[in-house]
């Protein structure tokens, strides 16, 4: 693993970009975006073989963002990777831009599944992997999918295909903020209790902070050890997490931000930055 | 291989197996109608190459879209309705929007599911999937059509949804005849009216065909075996020799073949035309002489709609 600083600083460098490309434009998917910048870290600066050189090699590990909607935290993260220049967030839904609201991966180097219409990425993700088996290539797939995306049909169903077919080179990852857009995931349609969901579809299942690095790295290691069944890693995430104006608020799916909002955000993010060095 | 008096899905099946022989990419996904589709013998044959999701079509065409990312080219199958509607917004955007190489069929159109009734019967299949940008579609009449057309349709750099009967196809072509994956088939050229027609209405068509010609009128025929993207081309060649134009089609009339050649001839060639198909009605159970008589998809109802727009013809058109 590699430095556990360095990976919390990378994390906190990807909220910072996300913060910035936001609100520069002054609205956007704050909430969701915010609470899978640890899990972004972790996959594109530890776990995952990547290359930003060789962006299609075919033996590459897969990244896909099933909930769609966090796409700008995935850009931030693939910019601080290399995959391009850091100027381009600054172009994030604007006319003919190559980064959408939701992952395009004909329009952004880097985005491996165009998803958006919650439950199909986690469908692809499971396709991607039979697609590995099929070829006998041996890299990992790896998939993010929100809570309030599971409350789609799809996701139970491409769950159920891949505990059936066994499929241990996937491990899936739920972000777990428990809010959605109309309010709070129990009281709207709840998932409780997801855990014993997942198990009960033939996954491997474990629960985790999902802001604690190391944590994540630990339940990942662990994942890529159990054989003859997929994994699920359900995060406990705080939507918005890491911009005050957001967190835990209902509102922050899609918010509007304003100037003011976003360099106080970003102030405090620097700031803790410093006190991580220090 | 027998082209003739042989079920359209064992040709399908064995042209699968035939071409997966030599070509790794090809790979099969079922939603549990692999006993429907003869599909058993490429599982047999490519065990770790084909998955059956069981029933849930949805996860069927995402899956395939997640396979295609890897470049395999995968076949996917159900029945019509569940081919298409029970899965629009996955093959909107998984496949096509994402640009996903994924081959779809659907077998059993329109009046053929016959027995399986309104549920099974989807008159709205084609309507659906024409909407689709980048989407072809294809619908293959007979087995030599297919022996033809399989190899373009494989090879096609972009999702097809291929209409294909299940049962056993009235003969139409000879052995060795080929076909251009976007380019209709002239079967005759007319003077007087031109009938353009997909699947089981072409063989209806020949059959009108030669009762008008027992009237003094020469008809035409046009298979339009790829119906999107929709070849312009022929039939305004075709049409300005007849001066009139009747589609046929085992589908609803409504954003169809008889759709697409009405936006074709209202653009470039105004001129006298009638729909025969479904007219804006679900499918029931019975047998396909019954449904093709209740539904207005026989060679008499080209018959008519032909006497129709040659008696146009030469009138102030509304």
């Amino acid at each position: 693993m590699n430095n556990l600083k360095f990976l919390e600083e990378k994390a906190m460098e990807i909220r910072q970009l996300t913060i910035e490309s936001i609100g520069k434009l002054g609205i956007g998917h704050v909430g969701g975006s915010l609470s899978i910048c640890d899990l972004l870290a972790l996959l594109y600066f530890d776990v995952m073989k990547i290359d930003p050189l060789l962006p299609n090699n075919e033996d590459r590990d897969r990244f896909i963002l099933s909930k769609g909607h966090g796409g700008p935290a995935v850009y931030s993260a693939l910019a601080l990777k290399g995959y391009f220049d850091k100027s381009l967030l600054d172009t994030l839904n604007r006319p003919n831009t190559k980064l959408p609201s939701h992952c395009d991966r004909n329009l952004t180097i880097g985005i491996d599944m165009t998803t958006g219409s919650l439950g199909q990425g986690f469908s692809c993700a499971v396709g991607v992997a039979i697609g590995a088996r099929m070829m006998k290539k041996d890299f990992w797939t790896y998939v993010c999918i929100g809570d309030g995306e599971s409350q789609e049909g799809q996701i139970w169903e491409a769950a159920m295909l891949a505990g059936s077919q066994k499929l241990d080179k996937l491990i899936a990852f739920t972000d777990y903020n428990k809010l959605q857009i109309d309010g709070n995931i129990e009281q709207i349609n709840g998932l409780y209790p997801l855990d014993e969901k997942w198990e009960s579809f033939g996954w491997h299942v474990q629960v985790v902070d999902g802001h604690n690095i190391k944590a994540l790295k630990y339940a990942i290691t662990l994942a890529q050890n159990i054989s003859g069944r997929p994994s699920m890693i359900i995060m406990d995430t705080i939507k918005g997490k890491g911009a005050r104006f957001a967190e835990n608020k209902i509102s922050s799916h899609n918010m509007p931000v304003t100037e003011e909002m976003w360099k106080e955000a970003v102030k405090e993010i620097e700031e803790l930055k410093v006190r991580l060095c220090n | 291989m027998q082209l003739t008096g042989r079920w359209l899905r064992e040709i399908f099946s064995e042209l699968l197996i035939e071409h997966a022989k030599s070509d790794d990419r090809i790979c099969y996904i079922e939603a549990d109608l692999m006993l429907a589709s003869g599909t058993g013998g490429f599982k047999e044959q490519f065990p770790d190459r084909t998955i059956n999701v069981g029933v849930a079509e949805a996860n069927m065409i995402s899956v395939a879209a997640g396979v295609s990312t890897l470049g395999m080219i995968p076949f996917t199958h159900s029945f019509t309705p569940f081919a298409t509607r029970r899965c629009c917004d996955q093959i909107t955007l998984s496949v096509s929007y994402a640009k996903n190489n994924v081959k779809m069929i659907g077998s059993d159109p329109g009046i053929t599911a016959m027995l399986n009734g309104g549920t099974h019967m989807s008159m709205e299949d084609v309507a659906i999937m024409r909407n689709i940008p980048g989407m072809c579609i294809v619908e293959p009449i007979d087995g030599v059509q297919l022996v033809s057309l399989f190899p373009q349709i494989l090879n096609h750099d972009g999702p097809v949804y291929i209409r294909l009967l299940r049962r056993e196809a009235k003969s139409v072509y000879s052995e060795g005849e080929s076909f251009t994956l976007g380019k209709s088939s002239v079967i005759h050229s007319g003077k007087d009216v031109t009938i353009i027609a997909s699947g089981i209405m072409v063989s209806e068509a020949i059959q009108a065909r030669e009762l008008l010609m027992q009237e003094g009128i020469d008809a035409g025929i046009i298979d339009c075996h790829t119906i999107k993207p929709f070849d312009n081309e022929t039939l305004i060649k075709e049409a300005s020799i007849s001066g009139a134009v009747v589609t046929a089609e085992n589908h609803s009339i409504i954003n169809g073949l008889g759709s697409a050649v009405a936006e074709c001839l209202s653009e470039n060639l105004p001129l006298p035309m009638r729909r025969v198909g479904v007219k804006d009605h679900f499918g029931e159970v019975g047998m396909q002489d019954f449904l093709a008589e209740k539904f207005g998809l026989t060679a008499k109802d080209i018959v008519n709609a032909c006497k129709q727009v040659v008696g146009l013809k030469g009138e102030k058109q509304c």
